[in-house]
């Protein structure tokens, strides 16, 4: 079985339960990808499929990456990623993964994606520093403060809390359930937010943390 | 249209008579207790309605016992079983919170003149 898919985040909306409550969710567009490569045990040393998710302009892929395809032969793809399979040899290069073979309602699921950029930022937003105050002569209003110590360790601790790049990392969210599968539209719906501006492929997984 | 509208578009309710702030309504919930389920009516002057698609609500205010008590409702909400409109009020706002500051007779709202 196949243990994750591609998908592209297109939004959030609200869906309402049985119950009349409210639920939040992200629609994803999951799939179909298509397998363009296998990974074995005897080639690669581990097992994979890679996909490839959005088509991509023919004239618009250098030939390296064409002949890369041709395999798949279903044309050009924009995004690429590998996923852990366990069967590996009941899928063949070209095969369509989409998403009802993998997701059902109810399912528990991990979701990576890459987080919104925020660009450098202090260490107020990044770290959550309470900062000083604004006024009353304070001249100490969003700097970090002191950073450590004196002659001993003469130095600053590696790991220290500073300002720098915010979001635009790899963020992967766990324990996120299925809220809906639509396999006639390849959409499916998540219960709450995920990383990432819409229209940004996120990788979703079985949740590695459900209960077996 | 996109796909956000549409799932949105799928939950909305079509049912819903054309209302206002101002107006008086009677909104029929469906209560659940344990397995059996009833109606309660909740009677008051809608003092807000915010439209947003499937996401819009609306606030009722009554005054129950001398204590002012508002309720929102979630419009497209399946437990909302009906509303009625008793009358439609004649106000100059959008949003009636100076009600809250009023009671007895100020609290009142004309109606509108059917023409």
């Amino acid at each position: 079985m196949i243990q994750g898919i591609l998908g592209k985040k297109l939004g959030m909306t609200q869906v309402f339960s049985a119950d009349g409550s409210r639920i939040p969710v992200t629609i994803v567009e999951a799939g179909p990808c298509t397998i363009v490569q296998k990974k074995t045990e005897a080639t690669d040393g581990y097992n994979a499929l890679q996909l490839g998710f959005m088509t991509k302009k023919s004239h618009r892929t250098n030939k390296p990456m064409m002949g890369h395809f041709k395999t798949a032969g279903q044309g050009a793809f924009s995004c690429l990623r590998e996923v852990a399979a366990d069967n590996i040899d009941d899928y063949a290069v070209g095969d369509q993964i989409t998403c009802d073979i993998l997701l059902k309602e109810g399912d528990i699921v991990d979701i990576t994606g890459t987080s919104k950029g925020k660009g450098f930022q202090g260490v107020i937003k990044r770290w959550g520093f309470s900062g000083g105050r604004a006024s009353h002569g304070s001249k100490f209003h969003r700097a970090p403060g002191a950073i450590g110590m004196s002659a001993w360790p003469a130095k600053v601790f590696k790991g220290k809390k500073m300002p720098g790049q915010l979001g635009n990392e790899r963020v992967t969210l766990q324990n996120l359930e299925i809220v809906e599968v639509r396999p006639e539209q390849n959409l499916v719906l998540i219960k709450g937010a995920i990383p990432g501006p819409n229209q940004s492929v996120v990788l979703i997984r079985k949740g590695a943390k459900v209960k077996k | 249209m996109n796909v956000i509208d549409y799932i949105g578009m799928e939950q909305m309710r079509k049912d819903i008579p054309p209302f206002k702030a101002g107006d008086t309504l009677r909104v029929h919930v469906k209560i659940t207790e344990g397995d059996k389920q009833r109606i309660q009516v909740f009677q008051g002057v809608c003092i807000k309605r915010r439209n947003n698609g499937v996401g819009s609500s609306f606030t009722v205010r009554k005054v129950s016992n001398g204590i002012g008590v508002e309720r929102v409702f979630a419009l497209h909400a399946p437990t909302v079983e009906k509303i009625e409109v008793m009358t439609v009020g004649r106000v100059r706002r959008a949003k009636l919170y100076y009600l809250r500051n009023l009671q007895g007779k100020a609290a009142r709202i004309r109606e509108k003149r059917q023409n």
